[in-house]
């Protein structure tokens, strides 16, 4: 019991290659950069783009099949999808919005007033039912889609971007409410974002997407901790480098050697942790097995940390003090030694 | 430079404005609703409010299902069919007239046809009247509609897909509340072209009095004949202008 799909679809630029499988009470995020293809993979699912290629099943029953012809139309499908903007009827109350579904599938009207309102209820909006969209709050619009994506019990939920809508402050409110809501639901889940901090707070599994492919699947923390692409390593804020491996040494294929504290051997991705990193202005002694001379390129200031970028022979991403950085004077862009331990590189294969 | 404006805009408004006044000017204030009780101009009022409204339920019958294709469909020829759609706005009415004459008439392209097998003859008949105003005023509600549905954003028929709606559901339902304000757009300015018509009507249509004659041909004869009558009625024509004008202000002159 569970969605199983292999999607494959060409839309102006974008070619999108996915297979993806979700079991049922799992909440899978997608996560990708703008136009990985993330909302058009909904769209698919939701059957309102058809596929060239590929086949869609939900817990055993056949969606869409290209190979045979078989399609559900997307009103039969039993999907719920908030949308980005969440496309609440303007000339329908907060009420008749969630009762549209209801009604569509032919539940009768009082039935559909009762179960709609038992559902603005829920997401704590029983006093705004008479509302039309337009008088709603950012954050209020967001829990009435979301009462009528689920108020006509889908088995697949998909949810596009259900925050990005909302400035900083209402978002952690409403991602917390997400949060609870999704968890009272057991059918099958599957949420896109292009932000981490959502993704990692709300996935149950991670399935990065881009360029309409998907480059690395896992949980969070797993993800995080070893990264697959540049895009994930720069979400993460770690350095990510990839090379080949003999022994503790890794040839980095953009130049320049890393060395390990572990033994590996082919090809492999090596992540380290900017705080990781050491800053020096000379040339340091002692333990540290991979030092770089280079120059401080660009400060940020991240938190109470500043992060330098260094560049040279090996480009590496430190994150200092505050002091650390006036005293080593690196906003004036000076020479600068970066070094890193061994035990501070994480090496798994490519 | 504004000067320079200033006195051409000044004659335009003058000449826009000043036949008005000579109406308003003119107008038998005393006696105008004893004017406008007389059997022959309530009878001129009555067949025009049929003949108008018969038009716009016939445009709104066909030109929304037209305007729906035109936006939504690609079909071979659909630059084509647009523009033949809003022919009758350039056309001269009396040339949509004729041409109306020549396709249904007893012995038009069509009209033969109708009379052979169904009875039905159009030409001189208050049925008649209403397909020479709805040939000239449906592009107006094509047009409008049209636009319409090209503005809307189409991704609220795909939310009401994921809710469980057809496609039939979906366009009563989501659809036309959309589009509503540029339907009645569409509609209003229908309704006030064709309670206008006149040379398309006298052509087809004649002028037989209960029949086919309505506001705009009464007030024509009356001219020659009853100068008061005449102007009560164009009296009438102006203020229902002067409704649709109000009514649809917001949509052209949003307020700034």
């Amino acid at each position: 019991m569970s969605l199983e799909a292999r999607v494959e679809l060409r839309l102006g630029q974008l070619a999108l290659e996915v297979e993806l499988a979700v079991a049922t009470g799992e909440l899978v995020v997608l996560l990708g950069p703008n136009g990985a293809g993330k909302t058009t993979l909904l769209r698919a699912l939701a059957g309102l783009v058809a596929l060239d290629r590929g086949r869609v099943a939900l817990d055993g029953q056949v969606l869409e099949d290209a190979a045979t012809g078989d399609w559900v139309p997307t009103e039969r499908r039993p999907i719920g999808f908030v949308f980005q903007d969440y496309l609440l009827f303007p000339h329908l109350s907060a009420l008749e919005n969630v009762a549209f579904g209801l009604r569509a599938r032919g539940v009768g009207r009082d039935e559909a007033r009762r179960r709609a309102a038992a559902w603005l209820e829920r997401v704590g909006l029983a006093g705004q039912a008479g509302a039309r969209p337009r008088a709603l709050s950012g954050g209020q619009a967001q829990r009435v889609a979301l009462a009528r994506a689920m108020v006509a019990d889908p088995r697949l939920l998909l949810l596009d971007e259900p925050l990005a809508a909302l400035d900083a402050a209402t978002r952690t409110e409403v991602r917390r409410d997400l949060r609870r809501h999704l968890a009272s639901f057991d059918g099958t889940r599957l949420l896109v974002t292009h932000d981490p901090l959502e993704a990692m707070a709300l996935a149950d599994r991670l399935v990065i997407l881009e360029g309409g492919r998907v480059t690395q699947t896992g949980g969070p923390a797993e993800v995080s901790a070893r990264p697959r692409s540049r895009y994930v390593a720069e979400l993460v804020g770690v350095n990510l480098f990839r090379g080949r491996a003999a022994g503790p040494a890794v040839e980095l294929g953009a130049g320049g050697v890393l060395v390990t504290a572990g033994d590996h051997d082919g090809e492999v991705y090596a992540a380290v942790h900017p705080h990781a990193v050491s800053l020096h202005r000379h040339r340091p002694e002692g333990t540290p097995r991979n030092v770089w001379a280079g120059t401080a390129d660009t400060l940020d200031v991240v938190g109470d940390r500043v992060r330098v970028r260094v560049a040279g022979p090996v480009p590496i991403v430190a994150e200092v003090t505050p002091a650390a950085a006036s005293e080593l004077r690196l906003a004036d862009g000076g020479p600068v030694w970066a070094s890193v331990k061994a035990t501070e590189v994480t090496v798994y294969p490519a | 430079m504004p000067a320079l404006f200033a006195v051409p805009a000044a004659v335009a408004v003058a000449f826009l404005a000043v036949p008005l006044l000579g109406l308003l000017g003119r107008t038998p204030w005393g006696s105008i609703a004893a004017e406008l009780a007389t059997p022959r101009v309530l009878e001129a009022l009555r067949l025009s409010l049929v003949c108008s409204l018969g038009a716009v339920a016939v445009s709104v019958v066909l030109g929304v299902p037209l305007a729906f294709l035109l936006a939504r469909v690609e079909f071979p020829g659909r630059n084509l069919v647009r523009a033949l759609t809003t022919l009758p706005m350039v056309l001269p009415p009396v040339v949509g007239g004729v041409a109306l004459l020549l396709a249904f008439g007893r012995r038009g392209l069509a009209g033969q046809w109708l009379d052979q097998w169904f009875g039905i003859t159009l030409p001189f008949t208050t049925a008649g009247a209403i397909l020479a105003e709805a040939f000239v005023a449906m592009p107006f509600l094509v047009i409008s509609t049209e636009a319409g549905l090209r503005a809307m954003d189409r991704r609220f028929e795909d939310a009401a897909a994921t809710l469980g709606a057809g496609r039939w559901l979906t366009f009563r339902r989501v659809t036309l509340p959309l589009i509503a304000p540029s339907l009645f757009a569409g509609i209003a300015l229908c309704w006030a072209r064709a309670l206008g018509e006149f040379g398309a009507t006298i052509t087809f249509a004649g002028n037989l009095p209960g029949v086919t004659q309505t506001m705009p041909l009464a007030v024509y004869i009356a001219l020659e004949t009853d100068l008061e009558a005449a102007i009560a009625l164009s009296l009438v024509l102006l203020a229902i202008s002067l409704v649709v004008l109000v009514a649809l202000r917001d949509r052209w002159f949003p307020t700034a």
